[in-house]
């Protein structure tokens, strides 16, 4: 179990999503959780072995290092990444639920149903139109804000993005003052604004998507009410409707007359 | 031998599950399965290396070590998580055997293997309730050895062969903390997602019940309406009959009557 599985989980959703859906989950895969996985936990994966106080007191060391790192920058992003990935399921689950009921349709052998195998079904691509456009809205929605706050908290937590090389630490049992030297700091500093930049870039990605999303809706209603009744089909059936009706008034009321005459 | 196990077995459950219960299984795999193995199992990677006491005599650490974690958090966590999966297992070995039942009697004995209807409905409920025991026995059990869910930066240890009250520090208690508090979290959703499902299920069949019911009471009070009815026309026609009959015995009788006079 690692970040295939979240892949695979993921890749599923990138049929249905619009354009720039799909480049945030390109920007997600490559610049987020690749190289999370392929250099990020290297950098990180010594930070207490190396993070070494200037004090021989047991235990100082360990006080220091809970004190200033409470939750370890690696697993806030693996954190962020699982976090910010969940809404896109909300969308995979809607998509399974509508195959499932297309799929009842056809076993029903429902007329109304076009398809013509279930194969079919299984590789239709949706539009997002309708109850999908909802989900799809508020999981890029929900995207945003957790961002957003996984942003906040890493700056909160970390007094801003940079890695200090040396911190103070008078914590008990700490004797006094004691100089802790941090490992690797600008490494470490460089890949923090690496990834601060790249969830703005996703942040930016998403606030698109939004806006074209609503822009899409907004311009579908306009057209909607702009044009009710021009419809060429629905104006062929209501020609032939009431040429219908009118042969059957035309037709009864000859019968009425000949039985008058024949009577 | 992996977590990719125990995914692609409960992969295999998804098919047969309620919505409820297939939203379950993606908070298992999201939150609890993939959160342990990419961000929970490093924090605690190194526990016995970092955690050090305040004393040079050998020993004393390793045994202050073993006393406070008998069994070491994550452990338990990674128990918990393959124990609560393993219940869902018995509903695919009920479809699997019902599967094979329908093989070797070559005929449909079920609407659908899959449909949770039937012994399928019982194995199902009882799936839940087993899930959700074992959820709460685990919570129990994290509460009551680590005396809650916090976990303190030091702890005083006074075991042999430590010469006094040792001061012994963990570390990073801070991130270990947070990741038990998430830990109790998804644990507390899930069990929550259970219960909701177990009442959702118990509910459908009582109303299905209770329909099925409902409909034979009235389908048996129609039928008895049309033997009434038949019965009524019956008697009815025979009612005539007799009240024609003693017409024409009053007509024999006044026929017997002038022959009689004549």
């Amino acid at each position: 179990m690692d970040w295939g599985a979240l892949q695979t989980i993921l890749g599923g959703v990138n049929k249905h999503s619009t354009s720039i859906g799909k480049i945030w989950l390109t920007v997600l895969f490559i610049f987020r959780i690749m190289i999370l996985v392929v250099a990020a936990e290297r950098v990180w994966g010594d930070e207490q072995d190396d993070f070494i106080c200037n004090t021989l007191q047991p235990g100082c060391k360990n006080v220091c290092y809970d004190h200033f790192f409470p939750i370890s920058h690696i697993r806030l992003w693996a954190l962020q990444l699982i976090f910010v990935s969940t809404p896109a399921l909300l969308v995979a689950m809607h998509v399974a639920y509508r195959r499932h009921e297309k799929k009842r349709q056809f076993r029903k052998g429902d007329q109304k149903c076009e398809y013509k195998d279930i194969e079919e079904i299984r590789t239709q691509k949706f539009r997002i139109e309708g109850s999908l456009w909802w989900t799809y809205t508020s999981s890029i929605f929900f995207r945003l804000v957790f961002e957003a706050v996984f942003m906040y908290a890493f700056y909160f937590m970390y007094d801003g993005f940079r890695m200090p090389r040396l911190m103070k630490c008078s914590a008990w049992p700490c004797p006094n003052t004691v100089d802790c030297f941090v490992s690797r700091p600008t490494e470490k500093t460089v890949f923090t604004i690496f990834m601060i930049a790249v969830s703005s870039i996703c942040i930016l990605l998403n606030v698109a998507e939004l806006c074209y999303l609503l822009a899409k809706f907004i311009l579908k209603r306009s057209r909607r009410a702009g044009n009710p009744k021009h419809h060429p089909n629905h104006e062929n059936k209501e020609e032939t409707k009431q040429n219908e009706m009118n042969e059957l008034i035309s037709d009864s009321c000859q019968n009425t007359v000949t039985g008058f005459s024949s009577s | 031998m992996s977590w990719g196990f125990l995914r692609d077995l409960l992969s295999g459950v998804n098919k047969y599950s309620t919505g409820i219960g297939r939203i379950w299984i993606a908070i298992v795999f999201i939150f609890r399965l993939l959160v342990y193995a990419v961000a929970a199992e490093n924090v605690w990677k190194y526990e016995h290396n970092e955690f050090e006491c305040n004393t040079k005599q050998p020993g004393c650490e390793n045994v202050c070590f073993d006393h406070l974690f008998p069994v070491s958090q994550i452990r338990l966590w990674a128990l918990q998580l393959i124990i609560v999966s393993t219940p869902s297992l018995l509903v695919v070995f009920h479809v699997a055997y019902r599967e094979t039942r329908e093989k070797r009697h070559n005929q449909k004995l079920y609407k659908s293997p899959g449909k949770i209807d039937g012994g399928l409905l019982c194995t199902y409920l009882v799936s839940l309730i087993l899930k959700t025991g074992f959820e709460i026995v685990f919570l129990v059990l994290f509460y009551k050895l680590y005396n809650g869910f916090k976990v303190p930066h030091l702890v005083k240890c006074d075991m042999k062969p430590c010469p006094t009250a040792v001061d012994c520090y963990i570390s990073k208690p801070t991130e270990k903390m947070i990741f038990l508090y998430f830990l109790v979290a998804t644990s507390g959703l899930c069990i929550v997602l259970n219960l909701s499902e177990l009442s959702y299920l118990i509910f459908r069949y009582s109303i299905k019940c209770y329909l099925k019911r409902y409909i034979k009471k009235q389908q048996s009070s129609e039928s008895d309406c049309h033997k009434l009815r038949t019965i009524g026309h019956s008697r009815t026609a025979t009612a005539r009959q007799v009240h024609n009959s003693p017409s024409v015995l009053l007509n024999i009788q006044d026929k017997l009557e002038k022959n009689a006079a004549h």
